[in-house]
C-alpha cells in the first residue's frame, strides 16, 4: 500500500535523456547500420543535365560487370507502372526518368550489386544519350513568354505555372493602403537552402516474394503516411507493409517526402528476392532531396504617421523545382505563410502567391518550420524594422505599439487564424532587459561616433504549429491527427506507443514525462516506442512542430483514459465509491482520509490480479487526438553585431532569445532545441544557400560549397523564457523545435542592416556573406 | 591486401581491397557501426576516429593506411568500469540530440583534454571546428567536453569520483 515516495519527475523536470545510453556507446541503430542476410546494394545514376531529352538508356555493359545483379531503368519501372509516383502536393514525380530529365541530379537508372563499391563502379558503364534542352532556374524566367516547357508530359499543362493562391481581404487592404500616411516595402529572396541532417537519406527494403511481406527500414519522419503512400503507389496490401524508421540522424523536414530511391529499392527487392540497401551520399542528398524556402517575396506595409500599422500586402513567387512536391497541408498552397501578420494587430492583410516549375530539385519541405512560416516571419520582421526607420521610431517601440495585446487572446487574425494565447510585451520586455537594450543603444552611439558599424536587431515572431484540426488539415487526404497507445504492466511499469518519432528531439524521455505527470509512474519506468508502423498507432509523423501539440496531446489524453479506469480499480481496492477517490500522484487516496491510499503500482497489479466483477482485466487504452486549434509559440530575439567595414564580416556580440512555447515539459531539452534552432537560423542568415548556374548546375552540392555553421563561428546564445500556456492543449504546451529557426534569421539580418543604417543600406538578401555585406557597403559609399 | 589494424585494443588481420576506405573497414568488416558517415568529403567529422591517438576522418583514409596503427572508435570508450567521463558528460549536459555526430565529437574531446586538461570555451570550439552538429548548436557539447575535462582531472588528482555537475 501507499508510502512516501520520491517526487515524480513529470512535467517541468530536466530529466536526463533515456535515449542517450545507446548513443554515447555508439550503439544507435541508424538505417545504414541495418545489415540483413543476403543484402544487396543499390546505387543511383543521376542526370548531369538540368533539362534534357533522353534518347536512350543502355545498361548492358553495366549489367555484364562481375558482381552486378541488376540494372534498373525507367523503362523497367514503367513495365511495373512505377516510373512515376504521386507527390505530397498532388503532383506526380518521375521515379526513374523515361522521357526527359528535369533537374540536375534526377534519378535515371539504378544498379543493384553485391557490393556498394561495385554498384558505384557500374554506374559509370551505363550509357545514356541525352539531348540538352533550354534551362529555367528561377520563377521569373519560368513565367516568361517562350520559356522552355518543363512539364510537357503533364496533361493540360501548357506553361510552367503551378498555382495561384490568395488569402486575406484584398479590397480592405487596398483601402488601408489608400488611407496610409506611410508605406514601406521590401523585395527580398529567401534563398533556397537544404536541411542537411547529418545522416543522409536511405533505406533497406526487404520484400519476401513468398509471403509478400515488405519490411522497409527507412529514414522517414512520417512512417505511417509513407506506408499508406506505398500501398497506394505500389498496390501492395497495407497489412504487408511495415515501415521501420529506426534511429534517425536528424531530419529537419528533409526526411518527410517519399524519394525515388525508396521506391526503386523496394521494387528491386521484390523482383530480386533479396534485401536491397540504398544509402545516398551527401552530394545526392544536397542535389536531389527536399530543399527548402526559395521564395521571392514582395512585402508592403501601410502605417499612419504615429506608427500604427494599417495594412500588409505581400506577393510571392515560389520556385518549386521540377515537380510540385511541397510537403504541406493540401488546402494551403504556400503552407501557413498567411501567418505573415505575425505578432501585430493588423486590421487588413492580403497575400498572393504564384508557384512555378523550374529545372531544380523538387522539395519545398518545411525545414525546421511549420510550412512556410519561416518565410512569413522573416518578411514581416524585416518590414517592421524598415517601417521604424522610415518613421524615425525605435524598432522596439514600433513593435510594442502594434503587438496584439495579451487581453485580445484568443485573437482572430485577418488571414483566418485564431491565435490561442500570448503575451508579446512580456517576452519583448524580458529580451530587452536581458540584453540591456537601452545600454546597447547608447553604446551603439559611441561606437558609431568612432566610425564603427554596430547594429542591434530584433525579431518578435509568432509561429503557428501543430497541424491540425481535421476539418482544415490533411496531407493527400489523410487527416493530420495522431494516435497514442498506453499499456500499464502488472508491476506498474508501462509502455507507450506513439505515432510521432524522434530525430533527436528526445521523445523517449519527454513523452514518458507526460505519462509520469498524468499517472505518477516515473519516466524511467515507461518505455516509449515509435517509428515502427507494425507496433505503433497511426499518425502523420514528426515535422512542422507537430509532436508535442498533437502527439503529446494524444499521450496526455490516453494517460487520462487509463487514469479513469485506474480510479475505478482504486475505489475497489479502497472499498469506497469512485467519487470518494482522490489522486495525489502516485497515490489514490480516500477523500477525507489521506492515510488510506494505494499507489498506481498497486492499481496496476490489481488490474490483472484483483479487479472488480464486471470489469475487463488489464490497464490500457488508445486515443486519437484531433487538435481543436493550432498552437502559437512566440518570442523576441535580440542580436548585437559589429560589422567590419573593410571586409564585410560581421560578428555577433550578443544574442538573447526569449521563447514562450507554453508549458515546458523538459526545460533542458527545450533549451537544447532552441540552441539548435538558433544555430540553423544563424546558418541561414549567414551562409546556407544552394545556388545554381545558368545551366542549372547545382553549386551547393557538398559541404565545401554549401556551408553549415561550425562551433567556431556559431554565436553563444543567452536564453530566457516566459510561459503562456496554450488554453486548448491538454498540458498547455505549444511545441518549440522550430521557433528559433523561424524567428532568428530576421533578428540577425536586422542587426546587420541596423549596423549599416548610417550608410543608408536598406536590405541585403540572405545569406549575408561577407562578400555581400562588403558589396553593399561599397555601393552605399559610392564605391565601385 | 593483408593488413593488421588494432582497433580498440584488439588486433585484426584483414584482407581488404586497397581502395576500401577506413570507415568502411570499421563499419562493414568489423561491424563497428558507431562510426558514422555524414559527408564523404572530410567536411563533417561524423566518421572521426583516433589514429594512434590523433583524431582523423576515416572517410578520407584508406583502410590500408591504418596497417600497424592503433585505432580507437567510440566503441572503445567504454571500459569494464563503465562509461568514460566524456560519455557521462555528454549525457549529463545534454550534449547530444540525434546522436549522429556524437561519437566523433566525443573522440575529438578525448584527444583535446589529453593535451589540454582545462580547455576554454574557445579551445573546445576550435578543437571541434571540423565536426558539424546540426542539432545542438554546440553550446552543450562545449559544456560537456569541459565537464569531462574537469571530471578527468578530479579523478586523476584525487582518485575520487567525478564532481556533481552544476547544471542539475
Amino acid at each position: 500500500m501507499a508510502t512516501e515516495t520520491e517526487e515524480i519527475r513529470g512535467i517541468g523536470h530536466s530529466v536526463r535523456r533515456k535515449e542517450d545510453d545507446r548513443f554515447v556507446r555508439g550503439r544507435g541503430n541508424y538505417v545504414d547500420d541495418v545489415q540483413l542476410p543476403g543484402m544487396l546494394h543499390m546505387a543511383i545514376l543521376r542526370s548531369p543535365y538540368a533539362h534534357a531529352k533522353i534518347n536512350s538508356v543502355d545498361g548492358s555493359a553495366a549489367q555484364a560487370m562481375p558482381g552486378v545483379v541488376a540494372v534498373v531503368t525507367g523503362e523497367l519501372m514503367a513495365q511495373h507502372n512505377l516510373a512515376w509516383m504521386p507527390t505530397l502536393s498532388g503532383d506526380t514525380q518521375a521515379v526513374l526518368a523515361t522521357d526527359k530529365v528535369r533537374f540536375q541530379g534526377q534519378e535515371v537508372a539504378a544498379v543493384i550489386a553485391d557490393d556498394p563499391y561495385v554498384a558505384k563502379d557500374a554506374l559509370e558503364r551505363i550509357e545514356v544519350d541525352y539531348e540538352p534542352l533550354g534551362v529555367v532556374v528561377d520563377p521569373q524566367s519560368a513565367a516568361a513568354d517562350g520559356a522552355p516547357l518543363i512539364r510537357d508530359e503533364k496533361e493540360g499543362q501548357s506553361d510552367n505555372h503551378i498555382y495561384h493562391w490568395e488569402s486575406g481581404d484584398k479590397e480592405k487592404t487596398d483601402a488601408a493602403f489608400a488611407g496610409a500616411d506611410v508605406v514601406v516595402s521590401l523585395d527580398t529572396h529567401y534563398p533556397r537552402s537544404h536541411p542537411s541532417p547529418l545522416e543522409t537519406c536511405g533505406c533497406v527494403a526487404d520484400v519476401d516474394p513468398a509471403t509478400g511481406q515488405a519490411t522497409i527500414y527507412m529514414t522517414s519522419q512520417a512512417p505511417h503516411a509513407i506506408r499508406t503512400v506505398f500501398a497506394l503507389v505500389a498496390g501492395l496490401p497495407e497489412e504487408n507493409i511495415r515501415i521501420v524508421s529506426p534511429d534517425l540522424g536528424g531530419g529537419f523536414g528533409n526526411k518527410v517526402p517519399v524519394y525515388p530511391g525508396y521506391v526503386v529499392a523496394t521494387a528491386a527487392s521484390l523482383l530480386l528476392g533479396h534485401p536491397v540497401k540504398w544509402i545516398e551520399d551527401r552530394t545526392e542528398n544536397l542535389i536531389s532531396t527536399g530543399f527548402a524556402r526559395d521564395f521571392h517575396m514582395h512585402g508592403e506595409m501601410a502605417l499612419s504617421s504615429d506608427g500604427t500599422m494599417l495594412g500588409l500586402r505581400t506577393s510571392l513567387l515560389a520556385d518549386e523545382g521540377a515537380f510540385h512536391a511541397d510537403a504541406q497541408p493540401s488546402k494551403f498552397k504556400v503552407g501557413l505563410f498567411h501567418i505573415v501578420t505575425g505578432s501585430y494587430d493588423l486590421p487588413a492583410a492580403h497575400v498572393e502567391a504564384d508557384g512555378y516549375f523550374t529545372n531544380k530539385a523538387p522539395g519545398g519541405v518545411a525545414y525546421r518550420c511549420s510550412f512556410r512560416v519561416t518565410e512569413a516571419s522573416y518578411l514581416i520582421e524585416r518590414l517592421v524594422q524598415n517601417a521604424a526607420y522610415e518613421l524615425g521610431m525605435d524598432p522596439a517601440d514600433i513593435r510594442k505599439k502594434n503587438f496584439i495585446d495579451k487581453d485580445q487572446f484568443p485573437y482572430e487574425s485577418v488571414t483566418g487564424f485564431v491565435y490561442d494565447s500570448g503575451d508579446y510585451h512580456a517576452a519583448m520586455d524580458m529580451a530587452l532587459e536581458k540584453i540591456d537594450y537601452a545600454g546597447l543603444r547608447e553604446e551603439q552611439q559611441r561606437e558609431r561616433a568612432d566610425g564603427k558599424l554596430w547594429g542591434i536587431g530584433l525579431a518578435s515572431f509568432t509561429e503557428v504549429v501543430g497541424a491540425g484540426p481535421h476539418k482544415d488539415y490533411d496531407i493527400i487526404g489523410i487527416k493530420m491527427n495522431d494516435g497514442a497507445e498506453l499499456r500499464i504492466h502488472p508491476t506498474g511499469k508501462a509502455i507507450l506507443k506513439i505515432s510521432s518519432i524522434t530525430q533527436g528531439q528526445g521523445h523517449e524521455t519527454t513523452f514518458a514525462q507526460i505519462v509520469a505527470e498524468e499517472l505518477g509512474i516515473q519516466p524511467e519506468d515507461i518505455k516509449v516506442m515509435h517509428g515502427d508502423t507494425d507496433n505503433t498507432p497511426y499518425g502523420l509523423g514528426t515535422y512542422a512542430s507537430r509532436s508535442t501539440p498533437v502527439s503529446g496531446a494524444a499521450t496526455a489524453m490516453v494517460a487520462r483514459r487509463v487514469g479513469e479506469k485506474a480510479r475505478k480499480i482504486a475505489a475497489h481496492l479502497l472499498e469506497v465509491s469512485e467519487d470518494d477517490v482522490e489522486f495525489h500522484r502516485p497515490n489514490y487516496t480516500v477523500r477525507g482520509a489521506p492515510d488510506r491510499a494505494v499507489t498506481i503500482q498497486d492499481v496496476a497489479f490489481a488490474a490483472y490480479t484483483n479487479f472488480p466483477d464486471g470489469m475487463e482485466a488489464g490497464l490500457e487504452a488508445n486515443y486519437y487526438y484531433d487538435p481543436p486549434n493550432l498552437t502559437f509559440p512566440f518570442g523576441t530575439y535580440a542580436v548585437a553585431v559589429e560589422v567590419d567595414p573593410e571586409t564585410g564580416e560581421w560578428q555577433v556580440k550578443r544574442m538573447v532569445a526569449v521563447d514562450d512555447c507554453g508549458v515546458r515539459i523538459n526545460p533542458m531539452i527545450v533549451e537544447g532545441q532552441i540552441h539548435g534552432g538558433l544555430t540553423e537560423g544563424y546558418g541561414i542568415a549567414a551562409m546556407q544557400q544552394i545556388t545554381f548556374d545558368e545551366d542549372g548546375n547545382c553549386i551547393g552540392s557538398n559541404f565545401l560549397d554549401y556551408l553549415l555553421p561550425t562551433a567556431v563561428e556559431t554565436p553563444r546564445f543567452e536564453l530566457g523564457a516566459t510561459v503562456t500556456p496554450s488554453p486548448h492543449h491538454p498540458i498547455g504546451a505549444k511545441g518549440v523545435g522550430e521557433s528559433a529557426t523561424v524567428g532568428s534569421p530576421a533578428a540577425f539580418v536586422n542587426a546587420v542592416i541596423d549596423a549599416l543604417q548610417p550608410l543608408g543600406v536598406k536590405n541585403i538578401d540572405m545569406p549575408l556573406t561577407s562578400a555581400r555585406v562588403w558589396e553593399a557597403i561599397q555601393a552605399a559609399q559610392g564605391g565601385s | 591486401m593483408e593488413v593488421t589494424i588494432t582497433v580498440n585494443g584488439t588486433a585484426h588481420t584483414l584482407d581488404i581491397e586497397p581502395r576500401e576506405l577506413l570507415v568502411h573497414v570499421l563499419r562493414e568488416e568489423l561491424r563497428l557501426t558507431g562510426t558514422h558517415i555524414g559527408c564523404d568529403s572530410t567536411s563533417c567529422g561524423a566518421c572521426t576516429v583516433l589514429y594512434d591517438g590523433t583524431p582523423v576522418k576515416s572517410c578520407t583514409l584508406f583502410g590500408v593506411q591504418a596497417d600497424g596503427v592503433d585505432i580507437t572508435t567510440v566503441e572503445g570508450l567504454l571500459t569494464a568500469a563503465g562509461l568514460d567521463p566524456m560519455q557521462e558528460a555528454f549525457k549529463e549536459h545534454h550534449g547530444l540530440q540525434c546522436g549522429f555526430c556524437t561519437p566523433g565529437m566525443m573522440l575529438v574531446g578525448k584527444s583535446l583534454i589529453e593535451r589540454n586538461p582545462a580547455p576554454t570555451d574557445d579551445d573546445v570550439r576550435n578543437a571541434i571546428g571540423g565536426n558539424i552538429c546540426r542539432c545542438t548548436g554546440y553550446m552543450n557539447i562545449v559544456k560537456a567536453i569541459q565537464a569531462a575535462a574537469a571530471a578527468s582531472q578530479q579523478a586523476g588528482s584525487t582518485g575520487t569520483a567525478a564532481p556533481e555537475p552544476a547544471n542539475a
